[in-house]
């Protein structure tokens, strides 16, 4: 198990590398530039500019220059859109906010997802199934920027329960939205891969010959069924807390929160190169780590599978 | 007070005071009227605020924050008239280059140094310097401070730059050519001074809060840049004693019906009206919703070049097109938040400027759609004619959509056009209006000063944001002339003349601010196009 | 018709399965499927939108760009659902017919979400499938393949795409089809990894079958209840992608549109007293993406062997 976490992880070096050449590449080949404006730059102050972040240097060094301050100084530049902070101070005060709210949706998620799941999957075919299926595929086919705008309708303007957006330091009235409308569709799918594993789960021989002994469904489904029917979900999970970070774009809109997912469009509309590839950079780092995750987790719940 | 007699004033060298503004931040409550206990004035901005740095900042949240941490040479009242800021008056010499700005020696900065001209020297000289790269370092030569271009070009020094420190309370500017308007130029954000101890101490971090040394009449307290901004009173000022507002709070929400959700639930004093709904707003809530000129033009830059589809290199078509676009159903309809058609260029509300007299203007919509079709059969096209698809090109906007949308119906309706619509996301769009890869692109244009010059700069051939790449040698004599002219608005009105009949762009419509603002703050400058604000100036009254 | 192809893949893969099985699976699981009220019924709403995108501008009384001028500016009045002037749904904020955008927007939508859910559904399986089976250093690499491509700012991707090859729909599926396949690769892998220990797949390698077949017509058709459900769930994300990219301008070029474009537009005036601009493509959304979880799961249920 050790060496083989140690041989992922040394295979994650390369992988950033490559990710960070396919991103320079796909960077420089876009249209426009981070200073472009609506008024044209003469070209002395523009030169001077380019310069100054050095852009003016050739591909090559601009990258290799850049990894090496990356790995030497764990410095990812300066913004060029937001002159006043480094992408360091960016993510510093971004993504701590992210991961707050990411956090508690996905525990929203996992808990009410698993538990409609198994539900309507030991219910199936009854009204019990009929509504958690309802309920699931209801809650997956409202667009969060449907739900969103709702929530604020009603919470903030209707009843003046919630603030209507901001962040105070993470205060749980200003996380209840951001978090209701992250975690919906999440724990929408996942109660129905549950489900649907979980189906499958009860059908196997295993379960029904334990059914046949008389053991009490409880202790079947918590001491046998459980683990295996995971699986599926597990395999879900880890691109979808990446997703949830990264695909949080929405939330940041309508509630203001200020977290790190506005700037994954922003700086890809702004041509922000080093927000863009210090982005990359960490969501290319989670992803390696999560999924790193969900094969131990595999290994761990399936001894029979090898890594 | 118009340019010319500016002009003529600043020629016979006469000394310029503003006695009866010194204190322009008076408060003249209503009977009945009592302050406010929390002075508090909250704001929505777009996006969060991309620097404090006066040297730097080239948007306009920026601009309203700077504004309030910081004082120039000069500000401007609740109409945009220029008023004493740190300087008190100035003079200019027989030839009209050189300014000696006499400061008031009362200014000092938010940490107790006394504001001199040598911060103001340091600032210009930062600000045009290529160490510093500022995307803003062309205004300094926009102002033809003398070796501005030198300068930012790296050829001089910054210590070359036409600003020089006569004693700690006069400071001297050097300019290439009589600018009339000079003084108006001061007040942009770009001339601020800057505490030279300060930035050096943090060169990269001195804007955060606690670091940031300024002039103005807040200080920063807060700033979690993707949520909130807050300014508070700073005791320190020298007009302090006439400050009303305690503190300013921006909140970054990036959508403007989220805004008004949150206005209209009372967390914010001042929000923008989303197009089309101000009527709405303006019935529910009439002392709310306010509307008033904004110095910007929008219209559609025409491809002038080989580039472009070649119909449109027929003055015809271009005509007919512009013809066909009721513009009165756009800004009636579609926008519907006090904009006003427009025929020309330059925006209605600039000062000095009278919007002249174009034919079409004064046409009914059916005479001007009659007047189209004919030109268009002339030139062969439309109906019974040749078939015609030009394209227009627009970035992401609900507002730009909506226009683009309603004007490819008009001119299918009434001249049998077709019309592709190409929307492309910012950078793209930038990309392609540049390097002319368009036949039709929207455009919108806001006046750096208060001058019909800073509209019509823009469609001379050397200008670098001519993007129609329209080229007209009568024209640009008119605006050469008009540089030094003793009355140029006939000059400007000349020149409007020719863009209407060649229609290298096609008007639209000139802005409006729209927004809804607090019946509890008072005296917002709605009389300033630039919409230059300063958080001093205004107050909050007891609500009823 | 597009709804019936993604259908219609999956019951060849079960009619394949039933071949190895040697009994009639295929018909078996007809008779299941419709013997799931929920699903039968789903299935019939699915073929009822399909025609209603297909025919529906037929009873249209406008077309989905012209502008009815006197509704113009006084929407909230006067555009609401009318049969006297012929907008059966009402006008949109410009005065464009709503019935005739929402028929035409379906008509997006569901060929957004049916073509990406296939690219992503075929390039994901086979992947994910190949590298499961394989295994070691195989599997090492493809999976850091995906791992890289996931890491990849998609919406870059996305912007990149459809700026380099200009706005388009034929991008959109491309695009979205090419981002959704990395996780199906790696559901299909999971599931791989446990199924190829199986004793059937044991006893197949026992017999010197070539491992492509294995992986086609061992583990593909094991496969087919977790990729179905899977891809029910993947195209009301398709749809909801769509939508997103359209949120940010990148979608369809007007005047055409898709429901998603028409949904967020209808959202974002929605306390603006023009509520039907938001039910009408929301209804139209919301059934279309029930219809196909039913059917999803009916299908699932049906393809199940094990079951009953």
């Amino acid at each position: 198990m050790l060496s083989f976490i140690l041989r992922r992880l040394a295979v994650a070096i390369p992988t950033m590398l490559i990710l960070i050449v396919i991103s320079f590449v796909l960077m420089f080949a876009a249209p426009g530039g981070p200073f472009n404006t609506d008024r044209p730059l003469p070209p002395e102050v523009l030169a001077n500019i380019e310069a100054r972040y050095g852009l003016d240097q050739p591909y090559f060094v601009q990258m290799a220059t850049y990894v090496w301050k990356v790995v030497t100084q764990f410095d990812f530049g300066p913004s060029f859109k937001y002159r006043d902070q480094t992408v360091n101070d960016i993510i510093r005060s971004g993504f701590p906010v992210t991961l707050v709210y990411g956090f508690w949706s996905f525990i929203v998620a996992v808990v009410v997802g698993v538990s409609l799941g198994v539900v309507a999957a030991l219910k199936q075919n009854t009204w019990i199934d009929y509504l958690a299926v309802g309920v699931t595929v209801g809650a997956q086919v409202l667009p969060n920027f449907v739900m969103a705008p709702l929530l604020v309708l009603v919470f903030t303007l209707w009843l003046g329960w919630l603030p209507g957006g901001g962040w105070n330091g993470g205060q749980w009235q200003y996380l209840v939205m951001p978090v209701i409308a992250l975690s919906t569709s999440y724990m929408a799918s996942i109660a129905r891969i549950m489900r649907s594993s979980m189906l499958e789960t009860l059908n196997a021989g295993f379960i029904r010959t334990a059914r046949a002994k008389g053991l009490p469904m409880r202790r079947i489904l918590w001491r046998h069924a459980m683990k295996p029917a995971s699986l599926p979900m597990i395999s879900y999970l880890g691109p979808a807390f990446v997703y949830m970070i990264t695909g949080s774009v929405i939330i940041d809109v309508y509630f203001s929160t200020g977290g790190i997912g506005q700037y994954f469009v922003n700086s890809a509309l702004s041509r922000d190169y080093s927000v863009i590839m210090g982005i990359t950079i960490l969501v290319g780092a989670l992803t390696i780590g999560f999924n790193l995750l969900v094969d131990i987790l595999y290994a761990w719940i399936d001894p029979k599978i090898r890594l | 007070m118009t340019f010319s007699t500016l002009l003529k004033a600043s020629t016979a060298a006469t000394l310029i005071a503003w006695a009866g503004f010194a204190t322009a931040a008076e408060v003249n409550l209503a009977a009945g009227e009592k302050l406010a206990a929390d002075q508090t004035f909250t704001y929505r901005i777009l996006d969060q605020i991309t620097t404090m740095d006066p040297g730097m900042a080239e948007d306009v949240s920026s601009g309203e924050v700077i504004r309030d941490l910081f004082e120039g040479l000069y500000n401007q009242d609740g109409d945009g008239n220029v008023v004493p800021g740190v300087a008190l008056s100035h003079t200019v010499s027989e030839d009209g280059l050189t300014y000696t700005f006499t400061l008031r020696p009362e200014a000092v900065w938010s940490n107790g140094d006394p504001v001199v001209a040598a911060d103001f020297v340091y600032g210009w000289q930062r600000a045009a310097s290529p160490a510093l790269a500022s995307p803003y370092s062309w205004y300094i030569s926009l102002m033809g401070v003398e070796n501005a271009d030198a300068v930012i070009a790296g050829e001089m020094p910054p210590e070359a730059l036409g600003i020089k420190a006569i004693d700690d309370h006069t400071l001297e500017v050097k300019i290439t050519t009589p600018k009339p308007y000079f003084p108006q130029m001061v007040t942009m954000y770009t001339t601020f001074p800057v505490n030279r101890a300060v930035v050096e101490a943090n060169p990269d971090s001195w804007t955060e809060p606690g670091k940031l040394v300024g002039n103005g009449a807040y200080v920063l307290t807060e700033n979690i840049p993707a949520e909130r901004s807050v300014r508070e009173r700073n005791p320190l000022y020298w007009d302090n004693a006439n400050t009303v507002i305690e503190k300013v709070v921006t909140l970054v929400i990036n959508d403007e019906n989220q805004a008004l959700t949150r206005y209209l639930a009372g967390e914010l004093d001042k929000t923008e009206i989303p197009t089309g709904q101000y009527p709405r707003l303006l019935g529910e809530y009439p002392t709310e919703a306010v509307s008033f000129p904004l110095l910007c033009s929008y219209y559609y830059n025409v491809n002038m070049t080989e580039t472009g589809n070649p119909a449109l290199q027929d003055v015809r078509v271009r005509q007919a097109l512009s013809l066909a676009i009721d513009r009165d159903i756009l800004v009636n309809n579609v926008l519907a938040g006090g904009q006003v058609p427009s025929y020309s260029l330059t925006h209605w509300a600039t000062a000095g400027f009278e919007v002249p007299t174009i034919e079409a203007a004064g046409m009914t919509q059916e005479e001007r759609n009659a007047k189209a079709k004919e030109l268009m059969a002339e030139a062969g096209f439309g109906e019974g004619g040749e078939p015609l698809t030009v394209d227009i090109l627009y970035n992401t906007s609900d507002a730009h959509k909506t226009l683009a949308v309603a004007i490819s119906q008009m001119w299918k309706q009434t001249l049998g056009v077709e019309t592709t619509l190409a929307n492309q996301e910012w950078q793209t769009f930038l990309d392609a209006r540049g390097s002319q890869a368009y036949q039709l692109a929207r455009a919108g244009w806001c006046g750096d000063y208060n001058e019909a010059s800073t509209f019509l700069d823009i469609m001379s051939t050397a200008s670098g944001y001519n993007d129609s790449k329209y080229s007209n040698p009568e024209y640009d004599a008119l605006m050469e002339q008009a540089q030094t002219a003793a009355d140029p608005a006939p000059l400007y009105e000349q020149a409007e003349q020719i863009l209407a009949t060649d229609l290298p762009l096609i008007p639209v419509y000139h802005y409006a601010s729209v927004f809804m603002l607090n019946d509890q703050i008072r005296d917002w400058p709605v009389g300033n196009v630039q919409q230059n604000t300063y958080s001093k100036d205004i107050y909050k009254v007891e609500a009823e | 018709m597009l709804v019936s192809k993604a259908s219609a893949a999956a019951v060849a893969n079960a009619a394949d399965r039933a071949q190895t099985e040697g009994r009639s699976l295929w018909k078996d699981a007809r008779i299941r499927f419709f013997r799931n009220r929920a699903a039968t019924l789903a299935f019939y709403v699915l073929i009822g939108i399909s025609l209603f995108a297909i025919f529906g501008s037929y009873i249209a009384a406008w077309d989905n760009e012209t502008i009815d001028w006197p509704l113009m500016g006084n929407v909230a009045e006067l555009g609401g659902p009318s049969f006297e002037n012929g907008h059966y749904f009402g006008v949109d904020d410009l005065g464009r017919d709503l019935f005739a955008r929402t028929v035409q927007g379906t008509r997006i939508s569901l060929m957004v979400g049916i073509i990406g859910a296939i690219i992503a559904v075929v390039v994901g399986t086979l992947y994910g499938a190949t590298s499961g089976y394989y295994g070691g250093r195989v599997d090492s690499l493809m999976m850091r393949t995906v791992d890289i491509l996931m890491a990849v700012p998609f919406m870059f991707v996305l912007i990149l795409l459809l700026v380099i090859f200009g706005q388009s729909i034929l991008m959109i599926f491309v695009g979205i089809g090419l981002i959704s396949w990395l996780d199906m690769a790696r559901i299909a892998r999971g599931q791989t990894l446990t199924i190829k220990n199986k004793e059937f797949v044991e006893a197949a390698v026992a017999t010197g079958v070539r491992p492509m077949k294995i992986i086609t017509r061992h583990i593909v058709p094991n496969l087919a209840g977790i990729v179905i459900v899977y891809s029910t769930l993947l195209i009301p994300s398709m749809i909801i992608t769509e939508s997103f990219i359209s949120f940010l301008g990148l979608g369809v070029q007007e005047p055409d549109t898709s429901l998603g474009a028409l949904i967020s537009q209808g959202a974002s005036q929605m306390q603006y007293g023009v509520i039907w601009q938001l039910l009408f493509p929301l209804f139209f959304f919301v059934l279309t993406l029930f219809a196909f979880f039913f059917v999803g799961d009916g299908l699932r249920d049906a393809l199940d062997p094990k079951d009953r």
